[in-house]
């Protein structure tokens, strides 16, 4: 019996860039960091993470993004995930994404994004640190 | 810390459950899997109508398949219009307490089905190759009403069986990089199967561990000379007018001979034949009245996990023994107790405190 709840992590690779390098080195530095991460491999629709997200009743869904279809891609997500009831995840993420569209997308509910160079321990720090804000089950 | 604060919206869970939302599901797991407060309610809650559903659980090694031939599977109840809840599990570290859950990567194809529910579960210290809290994930998905759950264990070496506490008919998956059938003879695996599956059977060595499979299952069975070839120019088969009998047709009497089956989870080969395997043990469960014998040991297990947590929790969140612990330790230290000493004064502390 762990006196700590898990922080359950999707990390999800949308789309049809098959770089899936940073997917697995961010998943990996989440479990190592006590997360319990579920993978769902390349080429997910927004549909099929939003159903995971659901599904495995996680508290972040982490995107990676590299196509430059993140205006898109992070939308769409989050609008299904309110559309479902699923507000209450983070929605958060990393790729090639510039600072204007950071600043957009930010605009839109999406959490932090992190670009390239970021030490995972940055996006650990992130994510344990919304999760000590929310009072979530 | 974030433990054991009061189920949020408790009702509200409850009644999302009840209407058969897959949030409310999902949510339903998270607040078992956590032992949030109340969820020994819920759980009583739902559990009312007693053991519906067809549980039917895979294991064997890792990297056997297990995860594709569940999407495989899965897929061809759908084509049956089944309701199905999958349950996957998948190893905590021990030394980060993280996990990477992948078993949802092979099934893709399944991911968006709104008549399939996939759940995966790190084992969180488990070590009987579900997670501690599968089998009362299991009950939840029976109570919702799927037609069938099939459970994943985790890759499994030879003493990972708690999957028979959670299935009723349970697949033991082997590739034919596996080992020898020695292997699967040693003890465990051999004892749970109902089914042999034997998959990536285009790889070569797979006729050869099925054959092996088969002759060792038959030296169980005391049919040991059933499979045994020609030799030095006598078919002891057939000198004892033993005939050799497909795996189907082999179900004779009250005893369930476990076959033996080959599969390429990845090609569909061998999973009507695997389906078809699992309706007939599925009979055989009911016909022999075995289904009736394995859930009452199931429940028996479970009754026996529940008095388990409940006895640990209340020994160890009442202050008395604590107290009755610090004290033991002192006295061993001095030399005038020992761990036996001081667990017969809790114990009886206890007994009396709750009689």
């Amino acid at each position: 019996m762990s006196d700590e709840r898990k922080i359950r992590v999707l990390v999800a690779k949308p789309g049809l860039d098959g770089h899936d390098r940073g997917a697995k080195v961010i998943a990996s530095a989440f479990r190592d960091a006590g997360f319990e991460v579920v993978y769902t491999g390349l080429h997910q629709t927004p549909e099929m993470i939003v159903n995971a997200a659901i599904q495995e009743d996680v508290d972040v869904v982490a995107m990676s993004v590299l196509s430059g279809a993140h205006m898109t891609l992070f939308p769409r997500v989050k609008a299904l995930l309110d559309e479902l009831g699923a507000d209450h995840i983070l929605l958060t993420g990393g790729g090639i994404i510039p600072e204007n569209d950071v600043a957009d997308l930010e605009l839109e509910g999406i959490g932090r994004l992190f670009g390239p160079g970021t030490s995972t321990s940055d996006a650990i720090a992130y994510v344990k640190e919304w999760f000590s804000t929310t009072d979530d089950a | 810390m974030k433990s054991k604060r009061p189920v949020p919206g408790h009702q509200v869970l409850l009644q999302g459950f009840l209407e058969g939302s897959v949030r409310g599901l999902a949510r339903a797991i998270s607040v078992v899997e956590n032992e949030r407060d109340g969820f020994q309610d819920l759980l009583h809650t739902v559990m009312t109508s007693g053991p519906q559903t067809k549980r039917v659980g895979f294991t064997g090694p890792p990297g056997a398949g297990k995860s594709s031939i569940v999407a495989a599977v899965a897929t061809a109840y759908r084509g049956l219009e089944e309701h199905l809840g999958i349950v996957a599990v998948d190893p905590t570290s021990p030394y980060s307490g993280g996990a990477l859950l992948g078993d949802r990567i092979r099934m893709n194809d399944i991911a968006t089905d709104p008549g399939i529910f996939i759940r995966s579960m790190a084992t969180r210290g488990s070590l009987g190759g579900l997670a501690t809290a599968t089998k009362e994930v299991v009950d939840l998905m029976d109570s919702f009403g799927f037609d069938r759950v099939l459970v994943e264990t985790v890759g499994v070496g030879q003493t990972e069986l708690e999957v028979t506490a959670a299935a009723d008919t349970v697949v033991v998956v082997l590739v034919p990089e596996s080992g020898d059938a020695i292997q699967a003879m040693k003890a465990g695996l051999m004892e749970v199967a109902d089914i042999f599956v034997v998959n990536k059977a285009d790889r070569p060595g797979a006729p050869r561990l099925v054959k092996e499979l088969r002759q060792a299952l038959h030296l169980r069975s005391g049919r040991a000379l059933r499979d045994i070839p020609a030799h030095h120019g006598v078919d002891l088969g057939k000198a004892m007018k033993l005939e050799r009998v497909s795996d189907a047709s082999e179900q004779e009497g009250e005893e369930w001979a476990v076959p033996v089956l080959t599969t390429n989870a990845l090609t569909g080969e061998g999973v009507d034949k695997l389906l078809e395997t699992v309706e007939a043990h599925r009979r055989w469960l009911v016909e022999s009245g075995e289904l009736g014998v394995l859930r009452r040991a199931r429940s028996g297990i479970r009754i026996r996990d529940v008095v388990d947590r409940e006895m640990r929790r209340v020994a160890w969140n009442s202050e008395r023994v604590n107290g009755l612990l610090t004290q033991g330790v002192e006295e061993i230290a001095l030399g005038r107790g020992t761990p036996y000493s001081a667990a017969d004064n809790i114990l009886r502390a206890l007994l009396r405190q709750r009689a």
